[in-house]
């Protein structure tokens, strides 16, 4: 079986000017550095990483909003048509994108229901009577009320903002759904009703999410398989479950061990590793291994060689020089 | 017992907006011992920042506040501005979310310590510039002499709001009130700055009020918690206790939507409906609507505080008995 998403050495550089001023030299930013993914249908990937270590642009370059620099993204076994081609319009009714910021998302004087139509009216697939059919029954899968129909976003609660956003991007019936942090916005209430409703939405209509968010325990409960970036590059990748209880990587480890949770009586004494000082700039990403500016482990090897995704057991992507160390378990 | 730092009794706070008054905080009594780590959990909205801001003076005109607010015995509700400017910074500090918004942009990070220096402990040129070096020493900022130098900016967001807690410290305060102090920062960042306001609190004594909304931020870094829902206090009690026996519905309900990050995965428990906004809380029980064990009088009636253990209280009609969970039951899974 063909997988319905895969992406080969994706990295996307831009051209930045290095210092302030006329004259500054020109450097290049790193944004996303050979990243490569598969996604089957109806499962969903999590990328997780830090502010800036490219797992947003990563999700563009997926859906091909922005082009690669170098790397290819095959959906369903054929490649991705050139941007803005007939070919790539026809193809974004299968991809669809979900945003942080549901009422930046929304046009503030349309009311919902027209938003909600309005991707069939762009792809031309059906008349006026069915879009208003196909838009109430998807605003019910979503859990919103047929009487939302003509009100304005800001009538409704955040919750419902993103269950519209969620409706309007699944009324194409789309085969992935890229969520780019869909739940930070909301407050802990809401999230737990929108993270039941993504996972009821993947039962009933076999959608596949890569499912962008900095918040792990959320990405636990939602994904199937994890991929944790850092500095443009994938530094562990396997099963959700597997990698939270035993993280490999140093950058992961420390990662899950900074979640702070309210419970911890019954559960085993969890690991403290406390990183030092903040991510490099991705214009300046260090040489050799790019988490050794901050690794409690980095030796001579890590700051001269780029260690690459290698198998770690389970099915689990791990790169790091020293993963296979036994001492590296224990120590902290 | 020892008598508490700050005393917050019958706290209320409305805003006027077109001639009508709209309550955001309805009635808080709470009191912070000195040297305690106390927590604040709600959800936006909720009041646990508003009631700080109140305490300080520190809302815009429109804000109307009753009720009273103590420090050490002296009023701050209604106090002339020379009283409050001597506690602000110098007895109650504060920082905030976002610290590079809290900075100036067009001054140097030195210069900022030392106007807050000279304004709170009256230290001036060489003093102030030594005592500046040690606070940024002290929140554990690396090459302390090169960073004074520098401009907001240039600083990341850890760095910045590492230099707003140096400032908070200058005065030397009995409290601070860090309102959401990691939730513009990431992960791995959010954990260093947790870690140095422990480190702080135990080398100066100094009590720490800690406003948010991660239930897990509060449960790592405090002793005791208190939550607030629709400008009201629900429950409040010591940190171990609240998170393993919560009494009142909606803090188990926050505690329910919560993923966890080991164990089997479970659905979440997700509260129906949302947090009602300001001047359309129900006459009752703000949580009644969306409260699985909801009465009639829980419609109609405030609920009283009740004592429902050591230290713990928790404001509900109900006798939730502990280990018994609202949102286990059939009705609340729909």
């Amino acid at each position: 079986m063909t997988d319905l998403l895969e992406a080969n050495e994706l990295t996307r550089h831009y051209q930045v000017r290095s210092g302030r001023g006329p004259f500054a030299g020109k450097a290049t930013l790193r944004a996303v550095d050979g990243v490569s993914l598969r996604i089957e249908r109806g499962r969903t990937l999590g990328l997780v990483g830090e502010s800036g270590c490219g797992k947003s642009t990563t999700g563009k370059l997926v859906l091909g909003l922005i082009e690669p620099t170098a790397g290819t993204v095959r959906y369903a076994g054929a490649g991705m048509p050139p941007i803005n081609t007939a070919a790539w319009r026809t193809l974004r009714r299968h991809l669809q994108m979900v945003y942080q910021d549901p009422l930046g998302a929304l046009d503030r004087r349309l009311p919902i229901g027209v938003q909600i139509m309005e991707p069939l009216a762009i792809h031309g697939t059906a008349t006026p009577d069915e879009r208003g059919e196909r838009a109430r029954t998807i605003m019910d899968a979503v859990g919103l009320q047929a009487h939302h129909f003509d009100r304005y976003p800001h009538e409704l609660s955040g919750g419902q903002r993103q269950r519209v956003v969620l409706a309007r991007a699944l009324i194409t019936e789309p085969d992935l759904l890229v969520c780019d942090e869909p739940i930070s916005a909301l407050d802990v209430s809401i999230q737990a009703q929108v993270v039941n409703l993504l996972l009821d939405l993947q039962d009933r209509l076999g959608v596949a999410y890569l499912f962008i968010s900095h918040d792990l325990k959320v990405v636990r409960q939602v994904c199937h398989d994890v991929a944790v970036m850092y500095l443009g590059r994938i530094v562990e990748q396997g099963d959700a479950g597997h990698l939270f209880a035993e993280p490999a990587h140093p950058y992961t480890r420390a990662l899950v061990s900074a979640i702070p949770v309210p419970v911890s009586k019954g559960s085993p004494r969890r690991e403290r590793l406390l990183l030092s000082g903040d991510p490099p700039s991705p214009i300046d990403i260090p040489l050799g291994c790019a988490f050794h500016t901050r690794c409690p482990f980095s030796t001579a090897q890590c700051r001269a060689e780029t260690p690459v995704l290698r198998p770690h057991g389970d099915g689990r992507l791990v790169a790091c020089h020293r993963v296979d160390e036994p001492a590296l378990r224990t120590a902290a | 017992m020892i008598d508490p730092l700050v005393e917050i009794a019958g706290l209320t706070v409305d805003f006027e907006k077109d001639g009508h008054a709209s309550r955001v905080v309805a009635g808080i009594d709470l009191a912070v011992a000195p040297g305690e780590a106390l927590g604040i959990v709600g959800e936006s909205g909720s009041g646990k920042s508003v009631t700080w801001l109140a305490a300080l003076g520190l809302l815009p005109t429109q804000a109307r506040v009753g009720g009273s607010v103590r420090i050490a015995g002296q009023e701050l509700i209604g106090a002339p501005m020379r009283t409050l400017e001597n506690v602000r910074g110098r007895r109650i500090a504060m920082i905030f979310q976002d610290p590079s918004s809290c900075l100036n942009p067009v001054h140097r990070i030195g210069w900022q310590l030392v106007e807050a220096l000279k304004l709170h402990r009256g230290l001036d040129g060489n003093a102030a510039n030594a005592e500046a070096l040690r606070l940024l020493d002290q929140v554990g900022i690396a090459d302390a002499r090169r960073r004074l130098e520098d401009y907001p900016h240039q600083l990341s967001g850890g760095l910045n709001q590492r230099v707003m807690i140096a400032m908070a410290l200058a005065g030397q305060p009995d409290l601070l009130i860090a309102d959401e102090p990691t939730t513009a920062l990431d992960a791995t960042i959010q954990a260093q700055i947790l870690a140095l306001l422990g480190r702080i609190r135990r080398d100066t004594g100094m009590a720490l009020v800690l406003i948010s909304h991660d239930l897990g931020v509060v449960a790592e870094n405090v002793d005791r918690v208190a939550v607030m829902y629709a400008g009201r206090l629900v429950e409040e009690a010591l940190g171990q206790d609240l998170f393993e026996a919560p009494r009142h519905p909606y803090t188990q309900g926050l505690l329910a939507a919560l993923p966890a990050l080991t164990g089997p995965r479970r659905r979440l428990a997700a509260i129906p409906g949302t947090v009602p906004e300001p001047g359309k809380v129900p006459a009752g029980c703000a949580f009644a609507p969306r409260c699985p064990l909801a009465e009639p009088r829980c419609l109609h009636e405030p609920p009283p505080v009740q004592p429902v253990g050591f230290l713990h209280r928790a404001t509900c009609h109900l006798q939730v008995e502990a280990g018994f969970s609202a949102w286990a039951l059939p009705r609340a899974a729909e």
